[in-house]
C-alpha cells in the first residue's frame, strides 16, 4: 500500500503539474524561470566585478542558487499539496478516506515538481559551464558525493515538507505564504548565494543550525572541491564530518517530520480541518 | 417598513463602483494583521539576500540602497500580477466574474477599483520594505527634487495599473495556465525590468525593450533622484523618463479599455466566464 500510495500520487502530482499547457511551453516554462533567477545573480556579480568569471565566489554563487532550486521544489512541493488538494481541488477528504498513506501520498505528490526541479537545476548548471565559466570538468566530479548528497538532501527536503504539510494542516489563510518564509528563511540563512561569513557574526549561529548549509556545501565540494574549499566557512570539516552531521540533521528532521504531521492531523481531524475551505 | 437605497446611475454609479471594489482591497487587507507582515516579511528576506550577495562581492554601498528600493517596488509587481492580471481568473474561481457582469456597473470601474485599493494597500507595504530595509542597512538617500520623486511614482504606478488593467482583460480568457502564466512573470520581469541593478548594465536596446514595463523607468528614475550616484548609472534623463511614463500610461490605460470590452465580450461568445477548469 505504502508504494501504491506514492507511485499513484507521483503520477498524479505530475498530471496536475504539466497537464496544463503542451510539452513545449511547459519545457520552456520551466527552463526560462530558473534561468531569469539565476540570471539575476549572474547580472549582479558582473556589474560588480565587471564580467571576472574567475574569482571562486562566482561558482559559489552560481551553483548554491542553482541546488536551492530543489527547496522550493520538494520541501514547498510536500506542503504545497496540503493547500491544493484541500482549497483548490477540494479533494483532501477524498484522500482521506482512501485507502492510502496520507504522509506517502504528500511526498508522492512532490515527485513530480522534483523532477521539472531536477530540470530546472540541470539547465542552469549546463548554462553555467557552457557560458558563464563555472569551472565543471566531468572527470574531476566526486560522483559518488554528489549522488549521496543529493539524495541525502532530497531526503531532508521531504522531511521538512512534512513537517511544514502538518502545520498547513491547521493553518487557513495565511497557509500559503508559510512555504515561501521558510524557504526565504533558508535561502538568507543558508549561505546558498554567499559564504556566512558575510553575515554579522550574531546571525551565523542560525546558519550552522541548518542542515541545508551543510547540504549546498556538500554538493559545491562535489562539482567543484577546490573552489568551494577557498572558503573559511567550512573548510576545516572534512567531507566525511559534512556527511556525518547532515545524516545527524536527517535523523532529527525525520523524528521531527512524524511526530508534527502526527499531532498536526490529529489536531485536525479533531477540529474539522481536513475538509475546510477558506476561499484563499 | 424598507429602508430607501438611493440608486446611482452613470458616473456617481462609476465612483461608487470604484470605491466599493477599491474597499476590501485596503480594509480587508489590513485587518489580517499577518498578511501585512509576511507581505513585508517575505521580501525583506530576498532583499536581505541580495544585500549579503552585494556585500559579498564588495559592492559599492548605493547598491544596497538600490536592492532596498527595488525590493520594494516587488511588491507593487507581485500585485499587479497576482491581484490585478490573474484577479478576473480568481474572480470567475470563486464565482463572482458572473456577479460583476450581471450587476448594472461597468467592469472598467470594478478594475479601477481593484487598481486603487491595491495601490494603497501595497503603497503600505512598500514603504514598510523601504523603512526597515533602510534601516537594517543603513541606506543613505540623497533626495534631488521631491516634487519630480513625486511625480514618477504617480505616472510609474499609473502606468502599471493601466497595465495590469489591460493584462487582467487577456486573463479573462485563461483558465488553469493563468496562475502558471503569472508565476513565470516574476523573475524574468526582476531580471529585465533592474529590480536589484542598474538598468544601464544592460545594452541599451535590451534596456530600451524592457522599458516597455513602466516600473522599469519608473525605477531608474526613483533612483536617480534619490541616491548621490543615481544619475551616473541612470538609463535615461529623469525628465526623458517622465516623458516616456505619461505615455505608457496613456496607452495602457486606453488598451485596457478597448481590450476589456473586445474581451468581455469574447469570453461571453465562448462562455468563458462562469468556466471553472481546476
Amino acid at each position: 500500500m505504502n508504494l501504491r500510495s506514492f507511485r499513484t500520487a507521483a503520477w498524479l502530482g505530475w498530471k496536475i503539474e504539466s497537464n496544463w499547457t503542451d510539452p513545449f511551453l511547459f519545457a520552456v516554462y520551466s527552463i526560462i524561470k530558473p534561468l531569469a533567477g539565476a540570471a539575476i545573480l549572474v547580472v549582479m556579480y558582473s556589474v560588480i566585478t565587471n564580467g571576472d568569471f574567475t574569482d571562486p565566489l562566482f561558482p559559489y554563487i552560481y551553483l548554491g542558487n542553482a541546488f536551492y532550486m530543489y527547496v522550493g521544489a520538494v520541501m514547498t512541493g510536500v506542503s504545497w499539496a496540503i493547500i491544493d488538494d484541500r482549497e483548490h481541488y477540494r479533494t483532501l477528504k477524498y484522500m482521506y478516506v482512501a485507502p492510502i498513506r496520507i504522509p506517502l501520498y504528500l511526498i508522492g505528490r512532490a515527485v513530480a515538481r522534483f523532477l521539472t526541479g531536477s530540470f530546472s537545476v540541470f539547465i542552469t548548471i549546463v548554462f553555467g559551464a557552457l557560458f558563464l565559466h563555472v569551472p565543471i570538468e566531468i572527470a574531476q566530479v566526486d560522483w559518488l558525493l554528489f549522488s549521496l548528497s543529493l539524495l541525502m538532501g532530497v531526503v531532508l527536503l521531504a522531511l521538512m515538507g512534512l513537517t511544514l504539510a502538518g502545520i498547513t494542516l491547521l493553518l487557513a489563510r495565511h497557509s500559503d505564504y508559510l512555504g515561501d518564509a521558510v524557504a526565504g528563511g533558508l535561502y538568507l540563512f543558508s549561505g546558498a548565494v554567499f559564504p556566512l561569513d558575510v553575515l554579522p557574526a550574531w546571525l551565523r549561529p542560525i546558519g550552522y543550525a541548518m542542515p541545508i548549509t551543510y547540504w549546498l556545501e556538500l554538493l559545491r565540494r562535489s562539482l567543484v572541491g577546490s573552489v568551494a574549499q577557498a572558503f573559511p566557512t567550512l573548510a576545516n570539516l572534512s567531507n566525511g564530518q559534512l556527511l556525518a552531521i547532515l545524516g545527524g540533521m536527517i535523523a532529527l528532521a525525520a523524528v521531527v517530520a512524524v511526530i508534527t504531521f502526527r499531532w498536526c492531523d490529529q489536531q485536525a481531524r479533531e477540529r474539522g480541518y481536513i475538509d475546510r475551505t477558506t476561499n484563499y | 417598513m424598507e429602508t430607501a437605497i438611493r440608486k446611482n446611475t452613470g458616473w456617481r454609479l462609476f465612483i461608487q463602483t470604484i470605491l466599493g471594489r477599491a474597499y476590501p482591497r485596503v480594509v480587508g487587507m489590513s485587518r489580517e494583521k499577518s498578511w501585512l507582515f509576511f507581505d513585508i516579511f517575505l521580501p525583506m528576506l530576498s532583499v536581505s539576500a541580495y544585500v549579503f550577495v552585494y556585500r559579498a562581492i564588495g559592492a559599492p554601498e548605493e547598491y544596497i540602497g538600490f536592492v532596498v528600493v527595488g525590493g520594494a517596488m516587488t511588491a507593487f509587481w507581485m500585485n499587479i500580477l497576482w491581484s490585478m492580471s490573474s484577479q478576473l481568473y480568481w474572480e470567475k474561481e470563486t464565482g463572482n466574474l458572473a456577479l460583476y457582469i450581471m450587476s448594472p456597473t461597468n467592469l472598467m470601474a470594478i478594475l479601477l477599483g481593484m487598481a486603487l485599493g491595491g495601490l494603497v494597500a501595497t503603497a503600505q507595504r512598500a514603504l514598510g520594505i523601504i523603512l526597515l530595509g533602510s534601516l537594517a542597512f543603513q541606506v543613505q538617500y540623497a533626495l534631488g527634487s521631491f516634487w519630480q520623486l513625486l511625480l514618477v511614482f504617480f505616472l510609474a504606478m499609473t502606468a502599471l495599473y493601466g497595465m495590469g488593467m489591460m493584462t487582467a482583460s487577456l486573463f479573462l480568457l485563461l483558465s488553469r495556465e493563468a496562475w502558471h502564466i503569472a508565476n513565470l512573470a516574476q523573475e524574468p520581469i526582476y531580471l529585465a525590468a533592474g529590480f536589484y541593478f542598474p538598468i544601464k548594465s544592460f545594452n541599451f536596446w535590451v534596456a530600451a525593450a524592457a522599458s516597455i514595463i513602466p516600473l522599469t523607468l519608473g525605477l531608474d528614475a526613483m533612483r536617480q533622484l534619490v541616491f548621490p550616484s543615481g544619475p551616473a548609472l541612470g538609463f535615461l534623463n529623469v525628465r526623458l523618463e517622465i516623458f516616456i511614463l505619461v505615455g505608457l500610461a496613456v496607452v495602457f490605460i486606453t488598451a485596457a479599455r478597448i481590450l476589456l470590452r473586445k474581451m468581455e465580450r469574447l469570453a461571453i461568445r465562448e462562455g468563458r466566464l462562469t468556466e471553472s477548469r481546476r
